[in-house]
């Protein structure tokens, strides 16, 4: 028969038992009616609750993401200072962590589309139970209850093919919202643990300590060297300069900073 | 005729083309009865594109039911099977 014949007949036949169960077929219509608004809130707060389960991987995104950047930088710094081995740290650490992005940014997507077919689902519906407000009155206004009964059963077995399909969308929609919020749950527990950061930066931050370390040590040379070709240039400039007064004296005193070397020397010999 | 894609809505579908749905549907349900995952995907893609590829969406209002029922285009061949055999899987 085919599964789209057999599908259908699935749907029939659930809005036949459930139109076999009313008595008085305009009753049919009002409660159908009060049973598809709720559905249509249950839709709204679906597409709100996915919603919120989205941002909430956003954020975690973002932090994961400035995670891997920090340590992208701290392996550029590494490798700059020569450090090839905390360099390589640095980027195992954040391949983990990029791990952990990517599969985020799969939840993250699979979340939007998600929320947009719900949505859209959303739309379709309130179209249809629009549709079927109108059509319930022009039904009660213009035909007596028998004439009004294959009027209703069609109008009945289309929105219930409708609330089916939604009510399946649904149903999706919120347990894949469980599933992610326990996983958001579980990388926010982890954050708070302080267990990320550790994966991230060691307990102690121990990559950016030794750049630290090695960044003020560095510096320290690097001004111990600067001071040395300073003296090293000031000694024959100072000499050649003299005779042009002793401003100039007081100038590379100042800029120097090494007021001892320079009176008695650059003032006396001529 | 109309035509609904699960999760997706109605489809408006020339009549002609039912036959060759047929035969697309028949592949698909040969598919699901052999348990073949590969088969059944193939066969709910091919489905699905000549679905679309031939209709174009129904009226939002139009409460009229559907001739067909396709499954959502990432059904698993469980859910499927499901779908054929447990009414239960239908809300409300």
């Amino acid at each position: 028969m085919g599964v789209m014949k057999r599908v259908t007949m699935v749907f029939r036949a659930k809005a036949n038992r459930a139109l076999d169960r009313m008595e008085d077929p305009r009753e049919t219509l009002d409660y159908s009616y009060q049973t598809q608004l709720e559905l249509l809130q249950k839709v709204r707060r679906g597409v709100a609750d996915v919603a919120t389960s989205r941002k909430r991987v956003e954020l975690q995104l973002n932090q994961l993401q400035q995670n891997a950047d920090k340590l992208d930088r701290q392996a550029r710094d590494s490798l700059a200072a020569g450090r090839e081995d905390l360099a390589r740290e640095a980027l195992t650490r954040k391949a983990g962590v990029q791990t952990q992005v990517d599969d985020l940014q799969g939840q993250y997507a699979s979340l939007q589309s998600e929320e947009e077919k719900l949505s859209q689902a959303s739309q379709r519906l309130q179209a249809k139970v629009d549709a079927f407000r109108t059509r319930k009155e022009t039904i009660k206004a213009t035909y007596t209850a028998a004439e009004a009964q294959t009027r209703i059963n069609e109008a009945f077995t289309g929105i219930s093919e409708e609330m089916g399909d939604v009510g399946m969308a649904i149903q999706r929609a919120e347990d894949k919202t469980a599933q992610m919020k326990a996983r958001a749950g579980a990388i926010d527990e982890l954050m708070a643990s302080g267990a990320l950061d550790d994966m991230v930066s060691g307990p102690h931050d121990d990559i950016q300590a030794e750049l630290d370390r090695m960044g003020a040590s560095h510096g320290v040379d690097r001004e111990l060297e600067q001071m040395k070709a300073e003296i090293a240039q000031s000694a024959p400039r100072q000499i050649e300069g003299a005779p042009a007064g002793s401003s100039d004296g007081a100038a590379s005193q100042s800029a120097s900073g090494l007021p001892a070397a320079d009176p008695a020397q650059a003032g006396e010999p001529e | 005729m109309i035509v609904r894609i699960l999760g997706e809505g109605q489809l408006q579908v020339p009549g002609s083309a039912a036959e060759e749905l047929n035969k697309l549907d028949a592949a698909l349900e040969s598919a699901v009865d052999r348990n073949d995952e590969a088969a059944f995907r193939l066969a709910l893609d091919a489905l699905l594109a000549k679905v679309r590829q031939v209709g174009s969406p129904a009226e939002a209002d139009d409460l009229r039911p559907s001739e067909l029922i396709i499954p959502r285009p990432d059904a698993s061949m469980d859910e499927v099977r499901q779908l054929l055999t447990d009414e239960g899987l239908i809300p409300g």
